[in-house]
């Protein structure tokens, strides 16, 4: 650090000629400089652009479809607007929402659901991740501009049934962001006429749930919650939205009467059946971004 | 501002775009005297050596810096786990007690992609504005980005292994980041994704403090493992358009380092230091052309030459306020 830097020689007092005077052609180490210098620009320009590009890599290759969180635009005009700032992830209560790495492509940092870990069961009642989202990826009302997938809007404003009994019990969201759908039959308690003892996802289960008659603003732990039923309804008996589940009874192939979950249109596809579902694995999922069809 | 001065401003700003500092065309008399003064003049040498063995180097600023951009970030971390809710978010987009904050480059990145512009965005985007418009631009990256704290550990390894002769720095054309910011501009209009926010190191060792780690920081650790072998402070230097994004804001910032022409020796120990040597041109002999000197937009306010410099040539500057204070 001591020696001093080579001083500008060239220079000369203010009288002598401007710096555009004629310069001497460059030496070839110097042009041989220059030409490496450029090659190492286009190699890391290629370097940063491809790891750049490489985010398509897990969209062309049709990956899982990520359960956004409430009021997600359509996927496209999602990833475009997301600014990855997770204040949605900060504000859930019951922690729902997590973060997207980097096998996500242009995804990574976005928001998701894993509804089967912790699905969102709305106990913010305001739906506060919209509210916090600062550039619009989710909305309580599209924007005008923005197209409306058909079966995608919900027919009412949900109700909420943890606030039936308020002056204002209906959801502030007009899209769903997914259905519900009994992907597994055959191993479903209610079906088959099982009932269910204990708690419903284990005792190493963290995911929590809003019960009214415990704490209305706390969220319990599910494991610390257990259930003693004649038949299973867990699905349809923790579902936070009125009318979206019931148990029907329905005739099997053979002819014989059976009961069984059935999915109505106030679904809003938050998930909170696919994770109670004591059975593993669940037999009812969230069918991520999948719109009403009649 | 005289002419002279004038020409030097817009000159820093085609500087800070990529072009090569050159030699001035035209020198204030004032400074010519300086320069003429300080040519062949013999006393200066002992003057020089007394000054270095009386130098007293600090880390003032350094210090000052790094506290401040681990408190930053750690209030961020914070806000999240204890749940106080002082600066929610992570350093793209974030809520200072509520007020929306929004990363400039993160906010132009969603504008080109999404093409529609909510009101919270225009207003977190107009007060970051504000605030580095106020608080220097680049000072940004040095004094927030925690991407700049990684490479500046990775920037020591570096330099001890050329010490060493292990590695040299393989510098390159600092065009390259103009481009690399049209480049992505461009990319997020045609393909809709804010393809920029995807690689950012930035975000992603923000987030990755904020919400755990993730494999997104190979990519990060990929970038500071080229740094420490290759090229120094390369990703800063000449990749990263959010960089050139706050210089843009930092053209009008009152807030910059000023260079006195009189006292400096033209060792260029700050020019060595500095993470854009090309903003301190105007301490090689001969070429300051005015005996006070504001220092370009580029330059990141990180106080790493006023620490360094023997004769306390280069300072922090407030336009406007230097005359009262």
């Amino acid at each position: 650090m001591s020696e001093p830097e080579q001083p500008d020689n060239e220079i000369q007092p203010e009288t002598q000629k401007p710096a555009v005077a004629k310069k001497p052609p460059p030496s070839r180490e110097r042009l041989q400089q220059s030409r490496r210098r450029w090659l190492r620009t286009v190699l890391l320009t290629g370097g940063v652009l491809g790891a750049a590009l490489s985010g398509y890599l897990p969209l062309v290759y049709a990956q899982k479809k990520r359960l956004r969180p409430p009021g997600a635009l359509d996927e496209k005009d999602f990833l475009s607007s997301c600014i990855k700032c997770g204040q949605c992830v900060q504000v859930c209560p019951v922690e729902a929402i997590k973060l997207a790495d980097l096998v996500d492509g242009f995804g990574v940092g976005t928001p998701y659901i894993d509804a089967r870990e912790q699905a969102c069961d709305f106990s913010c009642d305001a739906v506060q991740c919209i509210l916090a989202c600062p550039t619009g990826s989710l909305v309580y009302k599209k924007p005008a501009f923005l197209g409306v997938r058909k079966g995608a809007p919900l027919a009412t404003a949900p109700i909420l049934k943890a606030k039936e009994k308020d002056p204002e019990p209906t959801l502030n969201l007009t899209e769903r962001i997914g259905v519900a759908r009994l992907t597994r039959p055959e191993a479903c308690l209610a079906i088959q006429g099982k009932g269910f003892k204990g708690q419903a996802r284990g005792a190493s289960f963290k995911g929590l749930l809003r019960y009214m008659e415990v704490d209305r603003w706390k969220p319990v732990r599910i494991s610390d919650h257990p259930y003693d039923l004649a038949e299973c309804d867990l699905c349809v008996r923790e579902c936070p939205v009125k009318g979206a589940i019931s148990i029907e009874t329905v005739f099997a192939p053979d002819g014989s009467k059976r009961k069984s979950p059935v999915v109505h249109e106030p679904c809003v596809g938050c998930g909170v059946c696919e994770m109670i579902c004591p059975v593993e694995p669940t037999c009812i999922v969230i069918e991520a971004r999948e719109v009403w069809n009649t | 501002m005289s002419t002279i001065l004038t020409r030097r401003f817009f000159d820093q700003i085609a500087v800070m775009f990529g072009r090569e500092a050159r030699k001035p065309v035209a020198i204030e008399p004032a400074a010519q005297k300086i320069h003429l003064y300080k040519r062949g003049n013999r006393d200066l040498i002992a003057e020089k050596l007394h000054a270095r063995a009386h130098a007293v180097h600090t880390n003032k600023w350094r210090n000052r810096r790094w506290a401040t951009l681990i408190v930053v970030n750690l209030m961020f971390t914070f806000s999240f786990w204890l749940d106080i809710q002082i600066l929610e978010g992570a350093l793209t987009a974030s809520r200072f007690i509520g007020f929306h904050l929004i990363d400039l480059n993160s906010a132009l990145q969603v504008m080109l992609a999404h093409k529609h512009i909510i009101v919270n965005l225009v207003i977190g985007t107009g007060t970051v504005f504000v605030l580095w418009l106020l608080l220097g631009g680049r000072s940004f990256c040095s004094w927030v980005c925690p991407y700049h704290l990684l490479a500046e550990f990775a920037e020591k390894i570096h330099l001890y292994l050329v010490k060493k002769k292990l590695v040299t720095d393989q510098n390159m054309d600092r065009r390259l980041r103009t481009w690399s910011w049209l480049v992505f501009a461009v990319l997020a209009l045609l393909t809709g994704y804010t393809v920029f926010e995807a690689i950012s190191p930035v975000g992603i060792v923000s987030r990755a403090l904020i919400y755990g780690p993730g494999l997104a920081l190979l990519w990060v650790l990929a970038l500071l493992v080229f740094e420490v072998f290759f090229s120094r402070r390369a990703w800063c230097r000449y990749a990263c358009p959010i960089g050139l994004t706050y210089g843009v804001v930092g053209i009008f910032s009152p807030l910059r380092i000023r260079y006195k022409l009189d006292g400096c020796f033209h060792e260029g120990d700050c020019r060595k230091v500095c993470l854009v040597p090309h903003v301190l041109d105007t301490v090689i002999k001969g070429r300051a052309v005015d005996t006070e000197i504001p220092i370009g937009p580029d330059c990141t306010r990180c106080g790493l030459c006023v620490d360094t410099c023997p004769t306390g040539s280069l300072s922090f500057d407030i336009k406007g306020l230097s005359n009262l204070l």
